[in-house]
Parts: C-alpha cells; structure tokens; sequence
C-alpha cells in the first residue's frame, strides 16, 4: 500500500468509528457553547469586539484541547497502539491521519461556534475565518503529536494540556492579532517537526 | 580539567564578577545604582538560552546514536536551564520594581518569553516523570527538547507582535552600547554565569552516574 493510502485508511477508520460511537464530537460541540455562554456573564456590559474575540480564541484553544484528549483513547484502551506500530507502514502516516481526523473535530466544531459566537457577541470578519483555519493546522499537528506523548504516561489525560498549552500562546497571538502570516509560518515550522519526529514518539526502542 | 578544580575556578570568576559589578563599574546615569542587576540578570538569561540549546543538541545526538548518556546530558542541561529559567524570572522582577515600580510587567518581552519557556520546561519534567525509564522515555523527552528549542524564536516573535516596546535595548546592529568598563564587567559576569552552569552541570552529571552506576551494582547482586 502507499502511504497515501495508508493515511486515508486510518483516517477512514478515525471518521467511521466517531460516526459510530459520537463521543467526541457532540462533547466538544456542547463544550464549545457553554463555554461561550460562560463568557456572556464573564464580559461586562459594553466589552468590546476585541475583547469577545480574545476570548473566542480561548474557547476554542480549549475546545480542540477536549478533541485531542480523546484523539488517542481508542488507541490505548483496544492496545491498538502495538498493532500500528507493528503494522508495515510509515509511522508518520500514523501521525497525518490522526491529524486530519483531529482537523475534522475542530472543523466540524468550528463551523458551529463561529456562527454562534457572531450572534452571541459582535460580528466576525473573513480574517478571523481564515486566522481560525489557519490555527487549526497547527492545533492537530503538534496536539496530535503531544496526544501520543500523553497516552503513554501514567498522567494521560492530566498531561495533555501541560504539555500542549506553552505551544498554543504564539497561536493564540497570531490568532487574536490578526497575523496571517504568523499563523503560516507557525504551520509550516511545527508541521514539519511534528511529521519528523512522531516516529520517535511512538517506538519502544 | 579536575572537577574540584573546575568549581575552585568558577568560584574564583564568580568572585572577581560581583567584585567587578560592586566596585568597578561606574553607576549608570539614568537608572542609577539598580542598574547593576543587568550584570546579573542578562548573562543568566543568555546561560539558560545555552543549556535549552545544548539540551536540545543532546536530545539530538540521542535521537541519531541511541547513547543513553546523551538522555541524561539533554535532561541535566535541561534542568540547570530551568534553574537559571527561573533566577531571570526573579532577578527581572526585582530590576522591574526598582526601575518600574512595578513586579511584573507584560510590556517587556524578555521576561514573558522566559514565562512561556518556564512553563514549557517545567511540563518536560512532567511529561519524563510520568513515563517509565527506557527507551521510550528518552525518545520523548528529545522530541520535547527539540520542540521546546523551535519554540523560543517562535515564541520570541510572537510575543514581540503582541506588545509595544519597553525594554531597553542594550545589543543593536551597531554593536553593544556600553562603555568600555560596562562591557568588560558584562564579558567577565557572563563567563562566570557560563562556568557556573558548566560546574553545576558536571556535578548533577556525575551524580547522576553515579546513580545509576550503584543501580547496576544493586541489580548484580540481587
């Protein structure tokens, strides 16, 4: 098998066994809307645009962060992480898939807590889309990466947000400045590392 | 060079450093007396900068020759990073209330790009404590030394984006803009932050050999 077909494989199996069980994504849905009614009775009365977008970002931070706490757990309970590791593939085709099973989530997540918040709270421009996207390159990529390290501690789900948080502030920077082309450059470095090094993340020896 | 006599020559530097910063080098004119602190506060933060780097380069050598001394070298220099993570936290703080008045301040970019970093760090120590030693564990602490080292300029930039300046810029494209005596104290501190750090660094080292030296004895006799 090549290794694109190896990545549409698993990722297949990702979106088949979420369409099934739906246990992410209707959490993360839910999560994302109390957490921005939350942030209804957090704002005071006549807080700006700037200052309901800022926490835009931090709902969704946290958002993708419940996603990828949960990315891994199927791996880990079914012992499935031995057979793919064993399996004659790529391993970072292991990482890609997951990864682009992660970009769904927060897509599909997405798409219901923009309109939400622009009805909730002001009105959202193209650059915010376009930002949000950008962002959620690098949300899966490294999240992803950092979701395999977590599993294999004794923390888990504990670890995750340790581990990931510190890596999200220049994407939260990016994301509430308006810096496009940060949010490329973030991408493009971390996206890189990320496929790199997964292989390491996930051998035994 | 001997350890004992390594730290017998550090000491000495550290010595001749506070000597140089308390009665050689003259007050600046603006900030006065409290200014002496940036003899301290920069080299430290530059020294933390060498240990993540030189972490990192270890966690790489480890990643290509599977040497499990590289592992303990890249943890050690990561946590004596840490160490001198956290003294540019604290010395920072105080040169801000003396120059600022205040303790903390978001407008100077050195001092939360080592917040970012500190936090970063201190969750590689959760992240290797949490795992059982091996193999595998010495594979994710590299990939996160590694990360953690990208992660610095990123960080760096992105929060230079996010704020206004404030921080006095000493180093320019034109060159240091010190005295002479102010650059010869500053030259003569930093080479004693950088042997500290290769002191403690060798100690913790030879500890930890130590270590797992008496681990091995142990499990022969068992």
């Amino acid at each position: 098998m090549s290794y694109f077909g190896d990545v549409v494989a698993l990722t297949r199996k990702d979106l088949l066994l979420e369409l099934r069980a739906k246990e992410t994504l209707p959490s993360m849905l839910l999560f994302v809307l109390a957490a921005l009614t939350i942030f209804h009775f957090a704002l005071p009365r006549g807080a700006g645009h700037t200052a309901a977008l800022g926490l835009l970002w931090s709902a969704l931070i946290f958002t993708a962060l419940l996603g990828l706490t949960r990315a891994f757990v199927a791996e880990r309970e079914q012992g499935m992480f031995d057979a793919l590791v064993l399996a004659p593939c790529d391993r970072s085709a292991i990482w890609l898939a997951k990864s682009l099973a992660v970009l769904a989530f927060l897509a599909a997540a997405e798409v219901v807590a923009l309109p939400a918040f622009a009805a909730f709270f002001s009105g959202i421009g193209g650059r915010t889309i376009a930002a949000v996207a950008l962002a959620d390159l690098g949300i899966a990529a490294v999240g992803t990466l950092f979701g395999a390290m977590a599993v294999a501690g004794r923390a888990r789900e504990l670890l995750l947000p340790l581990l990931f948080l510190p890596m999200a502030i220049p994407i939260v920077v990016g994301g509430v400045g308006g810096y496009l082309w940060f949010l490329v450059l973030y991408d493009a470095i971390f996206v890189v590392l990320a496929w790199a090094t997964f292989e390491y993340v996930v051998a035994e020896v | 060079m001997k350890l004992p006599a390594f730290a017998a020559a550090t000491a000495g530097l550290v010595a001749l450093a506070v000597a140089l910063v308390f009665f050689y080098v003259p007050s600046d004119a603006d900030q006065g007396f409290s200014q002496r602190i940036f003899y301290f506060h920069v080299p430290i933060a530059l020294t933390s900068y060498v240990c993540f780097g030189w972490g990192a380069w270890k966690a790489l050598r480890y990643l290509r020759s599977r040497d499990a001394r590289a592992d303990t070298e890249s943890y050690v220099a990561i946590h004596q990073g840490v160490m001198f993570g956290a003294l540019t936290l604290i010395t920072g703080s105080i040169w801000a209330k003396a120059s600022w008045g205040v303790w903390w301040s978001w407008g100077e970019n050195q001092l939360v790009l080592f917040l970012v970093l500190f936090l970063f760090y201190c969750a590689y120590f959760m992240l290797r404590f949490s795992v059982d030693a091996g193999a595998s564990r010495a594979n994710m602490s590299a990939v996160y030394a590694l990360f953690g080292v990208v992660l610095i300029p990123v960080s760096f930039l992105a929060i230079r984006l996010s704020q206004n300046f404030i921080h006095p810029v000493v180093f320019n494209s034109h060159g240091p803009q010190m005295t002479g005596a102010q650059f010869l104290t500053f030259c003569v501190s930093f080479a004693a932050v950088l042997a500290l750090f290769a002191t403690l660094y060798r100690v913790e080292l030879a500890g930890k050999r130590i270590d797992a030296h008496l681990r091995e004895l142990r499990e022969l006799l068992a």
